[in-house]
């Protein structure tokens, strides 16, 4: 990486100095590059806005209000990624009565880009979750579940990249302990990982050897248990490891009103952001990116 | 320099400023979906003919809520949670009672198993889907009175409104410390083998209630809870949950 930097510094001078003013200029000049992420978690196949008479969510919410909202946003900036950090399933008789079809037929209508698996999405069991798969036209990312044992196996990556306006953005995926939590026989052969040795790695794939401009954390880990604070959860993950831009979470239903900002191993920011459940919000992150190296100490502002 | 060289490294150049952009800013924010937004109109359409289906089902009224009733109104124990439970001894007891000449002692359920509040108002098979979306089902395990004991310490650790039905007691001192615990009154005999309902989730070790292992039987009653609460509401013209001292904590 050192090597990279030293090059890239010392052509650029050369460059500069051969050509003088050959309008090299205007092309270093910063052309920002903005990229949006839009994400919602443990929707739980709440396909319909909370009825009138709701006690708690009244008129929230609306898989259809989502699709115009997202609609508008991608028409302002086509430079964007829809995630979802699972727990799509489970929550209405919409799954009762069609396991899991109906959601990620809508999700697909809505142009998901990439979900991570929840531990309610066995609920049918890892076959009913299979079951539901050609429904899908987004794919899932797992970094710590081990599906080689099961009918799951190739059909979720550990993560995924994109490019966009050149940009690159690397997402890893992953999931929560599901011993204690998801009945073995729902489950069955899938072999989890601990979250955080994982992510460790993941993110360094992502930056060194992917060279990805952008890292992103699509957990279902929890974002922090306060009666456990050193279980394992998005916020003990943002301070253990670097790397990683954003963590976007789910699981524990937590509705942050803004994303929280982390410091990680390295002492950088990480952002770790979730909209509590139902789809009753849509969480936007616009990063912002000039070419060339950060020349601030302190890194990127962040406006929450 | 040759032109050809400086087209080289303008290449070069260009390839590694495309390699090292930096994050500049970040903005976030959360957007909220509510009835501001219009809906997407093939989104509508799309949904309709699954809704109807489902709606036709479920819409017909069962009972009626006087109060809206939620799991978070109680510290360890809830109106709600006592309702669920005393369903399932409800309607769980008769069906264990002519299979095997027995009957339930008491039942434990678990408070993240409680996935909506009741609204005030009319109660539908909605209501059910919505407090019980999951498929479990009733089980009835004989636990000898050892592994009640384990459960008192384990519900007097977790601190949570886990729901039990009425013939439960269990009161925790001001340091959740077990105070007194009874079932039907009676204290907790060791030897005595007691017939505890639960859901197969809870059984097969979910929350880590390890105490249903190992036991001295296993009814399994293939009666889902959700079904349960229906046939419940549907015995009821007006819901009536109270929370009450089935397990409590003192504060001094």
């Amino acid at each position: 990486m050192k090597r990279r930097e030293f090059i890239q510094q010392s052509t650029a001078a050369t460059a500069l100095a051969g050509i003088g003013g050959l309008g090299l200029q205007s092309f270093m000049s910063s052309e920002t590059k903005k990229i949006t992420i839009l994400h919602t978690n443990d929707v739980h196949s709440h396909i319909d806005p909370f009825g009138p008479d709701d006690g708690r969510n009244a008129n929230k919410g609306g898989v259809a209000r989502r699709a115009t909202l997202v609609e508008s946003i991608r028409k302002e900036n086509p430079n964007t990624l829809l995630l979802d950090a699972g727990d799509i399933f489970q929550g209405t008789p919409y799954f009762n009565y069609y396991g899991g079809e109906l959601e990620f037929k809508l999700m697909s209508m809505l142009d998901y880009d990439l979900a991570t698996i929840g531990n309610h999405d066995f609920d049918n069991g890892i076959d009913g979750l299979y079951k539901q798969l050609p429904h899908a036209k987004f794919d899932f990312v797992s970094a710590n579940y081990d599906f080689s044992n099961t009918v799951m196996d190739t059909h979720v990556k550990p993560y995924k990249t994109f490019i966009k306006n050149g940009i690159k953005i690397g997402v890893f995926g992953l999931g929560i302990q599901l011993e204690g939590l998801v009945d073995k026989k729902m489950y069955k052969e899938t072999v989890y990982h601990n979250p955080i040795e994982v992510a460790q790695d993941m993110s360094r794939l992502l930056k060194e050897e992917q060279s990805c401009d952008l890292v992103i954390c699509l957990s279902h880990i929890g974002y922090h248990y306060k009666k456990s604070p050193d279980r394992v959860s998005d916020i003990n993950l943002a301070r253990a490891t670097k790397d990683i831009d954003l963590i976007i979470g789910g699981h524990t239903h937590t509705f942050l009103p803004k994303p929280t900002i982390e410091k990680n191993s390295a002492g950088k920011n990480v952002l770790v952001n979730q909209v509590g459940a139902y789809g009753l919000y849509l969480g936007k992150i616009d990063f912002y990116f000039e070419p060339g190296k950060a020349t601030k100490a302190e890194g990127a502002s962040i406006i929450v | 320099m040759t032109s050809k060289h400086l087209l080289k490294l303008c290449l070069l150049l260009l390839i590694f400023s495309c390699q090292s952009s930096h994050i500049s800013k970040i903005e976030g924010k959360r957007l909220n979906i509510d009835e501001k937004l219009t809906s997407n109109q093939d989104i509508e359409n799309f949904i309709k003919p699954y809704r109807e289906r489902v709606n036709n089902d479920l819409d017909s009224v069962i009972s009626y809520a006087p109060e809206t009733y939620s799991k978070s109104n109680g510290e360890l124990n809830t109106a709600i949670g006592n309702l669920m439970a005393d369903a399932v001894y409800s309607e769980g007891n008769p069906i264990f009672n002519k299979r095997t000449g027995n009957n339930i002692d008491f039942v434990l359920l678990n408070h993240g198993g409680i996935r909506a509040i009741i609204s005030k108002g009319n109660i539908t098979s909605r209501t059910a889907y919505e407090v019980m979306p999951f498929e479990n089902s009733v089980v009835v395990v004989a636990l000898k009175g050892k592994q009640v004991n384990d459960m008192f310490t384990y519900l007097s650790k977790a601190k949570r409104a886990h729901p039990v039905s009425s013939q439960f007691q269990l009161t925790l001192d001001k340091d959740f410390e077990i105070s007194s615990a009874s079932i039907n009154g009676k204290p907790v005999d060791i030897e005595e083998t007691y017939y505890v309902a639960t859901n197969d989730y809870l059984y097969n070790g979910g929350d880590r209630m390890t105490f249903f292992h190992p036991n001295e039987g296993l009814y399994v009653l293939d009666y889902k809870i959700r079904n349960v609460l229906i046939d419940y509401f549907k015995k009821q013209d007006t819901l009536s949950p109270k929370r009450d001292n089935r397990f409590i904590k003192h504060n001094n």
